[in-house]
């Protein structure tokens, strides 16, 4: 079955744009027809361990989009930083039009007890206030654009299967942060849903399994998981997949942000291999 | 694909839209009456009605009259059909039926037919399909109808509250069992839909029971309907859940399994 969503003429703002599930969603979207505001740090986070994304990552998205005729918008920026996020925001919708749709998936996985001097508290407080304080921060950002434009819309937040299970913890502040922000996410939505249900704009979460990017694929955690062969079998998926595509996460959200999903609103999505269903 | 509760509601909907994208439909349904079920339930000529309506797609259709409170005779359906359509990808268990009352009041029978049909039903439909499913290559996918009712609970449905959450149970039990075989299986939890479930004497009279029996019309359930729900709407489509479960069964949806799905407006996020 070929599903459509025909996302002919809306504009998505999309956070963690440069690569991974961000790109993945950019691409996605603007094959179904949406225009996009691609943001993305492009630069380092000093509790993350793995090289993040970088310019070029970010101008690979945008030439992956303007390849398939749509247009985008794209700004380094910070979502920790609400001032920078706003103004990345006000000269995407200067460009394309009032927001539609809104990912917000910028997130990292800062480091875990494979470092061998890690700071704890620094790697909690940066992986809160990037996957939590961001996600406010990126819906904050677009949704008044959606409420003054009276058509509605959708919000899908990125949490994880660490928003519904806290299995493979360690006790470092890294995954500490992580499932908290995570779980804090389904928090976000469920209150965004109601908040916004009179805007007829809905928001869900989705919750990713261990997705193939450069998040999860690399020397830290390869060596992490070899180190902790117990934590690694404690997050091994139901279905025989060490892990799912970037473009699995992507047909979800193109499902969830369609008028396919119209009232589906406030709900937690597992695309997880049925991780969670162990 | 097969599906019960397929004359009429969200069933016939399933099967149509199915049809129309490729799929060949094995179709049952009671089409009888259940004498604890306050409403009329769906006749023979509703399940001609589906028939009908896939044919004109060009599909293929093998519908009969099965009572999913029988095992014997949904194993024997679901063999037969399979036997002329050649294989089984797609399983969808809906057939569900409620009635009223505070379980103070709740007779023996009105909780045994509910949770006969709603659960014991669905468990039948899921075990007859298996080794249908194991025997496909591609594996396939059942999504097992409940209900927001199977994640939240409503007054004066303890039988269609307890079935729906037990289908839960269900679900992730098959969804365990079923990965290794590539079976994926998933429950769907719709809200009020536009059905002939919800639109019936008896159903107006549980929410608006300030008014005489039988004079409640449509919009004077509009607004207690829409309390439920977060989103500014009385109730979803039939293809509103079946937007869902094409979704849910696609390829789109590969790395899902053990999921409930509300297709509910936001009843269960309030």
């Amino acid at each position: 079955m070929a599903l459509t969503s025909n996302l002919e003429g809306k504009v998505a703002f999309i956070t963690g744009a440069a690569r991974g599930q961000g790109r993945s969603h950019a691409v996605r979207l603007a094959q179904e027809g949406a225009d996009v505001i691609a943001v993305d740090l492009c630069a380092q986070i000093g509790s993350v361990a793995y090289p993040m994304a970088t310019p070029e990552d970010l101008a690979q998205t945008a030439e992956e989009v303007e390849a398939l005729d749509r247009r985008i918008v794209t700004r380094q920026a910070d979502v920790r930083d609400m001032t920078a996020l706003q103004a990345a925001v006000d000269d995407g919708i200067a460009e394309l039009g009032a927001v539609d749709i809104v990912l917000a998936n910028a997130g990292i996985a800062p480091q875990l007890n494979s470092d061998p001097h890690p700071d704890h508290e620094q790697a909690f407080r940066d992986v809160v206030e990037v996957n939590l304080f961001g996600v406010r921060n990126t819906v904050h950002a677009a949704v008044p654009s959606m409420i003054d434009k009276g058509q509605g819309g959708a919000i899908v937040l990125t949490s994880s299967t660490q928003g519904l299970t806290g299995r493979g913890g360690d006790g470092s502040g890294g995954m500490d942060g992580y499932a908290a922000a995570k779980h804090g996410v389904v928090g976000l939505m469920r209150t965004y849903a109601n908040w916004l249900a009179q805007h007829r704009i809905r928001v869900n979460t989705v919750h990713p399994t261990g997705v193939s990017t450069p998040m999860i694929e690399n020397d830290e955690m390869n060596a992490y998981m070899e180190a902790n062969p117990g934590i690694s079998a404690a997050l091994e998926n139901l279905m025989p997949v060490e892990t799912v595509e970037p473009v699995d996460i992507s047909n979800a959200i193109a499902w969830l942000v369609s008028d396919h999903a119209r009232f589906v609103t406030g709900v937690a999505l597992p695309v997880d291999a049925g991780f969670t269903a162990k | 694909m097969f599906t019960t509760g397929a004359a009429r509601g969200q069933g016939r909907s399933h099967a149509v839209r199915l049809a129309r994208e490729g799929a060949d439909v094995i179709a049952v349904d009671l089409c009888d009456q259940i004498g604890t079920v306050p409403y009329p339930m769906a006749t023979p000529d509703d399940l001609v009605e589906t028939v009908r309506q896939v044919e004109a797609l060009g599909r293929r259709v093998v519908a009969t009259q099965t009572d999913v409170r029988d095992g014997a005779a949904v194993q024997r359906a679901l063999d037969d059909g399979v036997a002329q359509l050649g294989r089984l990808d797609i399983v969808l268990a809906n057939a569900g039926v409620t009635s009223y009352s505070p379980a103070e009041e709740l007779s023996e029978q009105m909780w045994d037919d509910v949770i006969d049909t709603c659960l014991s039903g669905v468990f039948r439909t899921a075990r007859a399909a298996i080794p249908h499913l194991k025997a496909n290559p591609d594996g396939g996918a059942m999504v097992l109808t409940s209900s927001t009712e199977g994640l939240k609970a409503n007054q004066h449905m303890a039988h269609y509250t307890a079935a729906k959450h037990g289908v839960v149970g269900l679900t992730k039990v098959l969804a365990l069992e079923l990965a290794p075989h590539g079976i994926r299986v998933n429950s769907v939890h719709p809200t009020s839909v536009d059905t002939g479930m919800i639109h019936n004497e008896a159903t107006y009279a549980l929410f608006r029971p300030d008014l005489e029996p039988g004079e409640a019309t449509r919009d004077d359930v509009g607004d207690p309907f829409q309390g439920l729900n977060t989103l500014p709407v009385r109730w979803v489509e039939p293809a509103d859940i079946t937007d869902a479960i094409v979704w849910l069964v696609s390829d789109a949806a590969r790395y899902v399994t053990g999921i409930q799905l509300p297709v509910d407006a936001g009843a269960t996020t309030q």
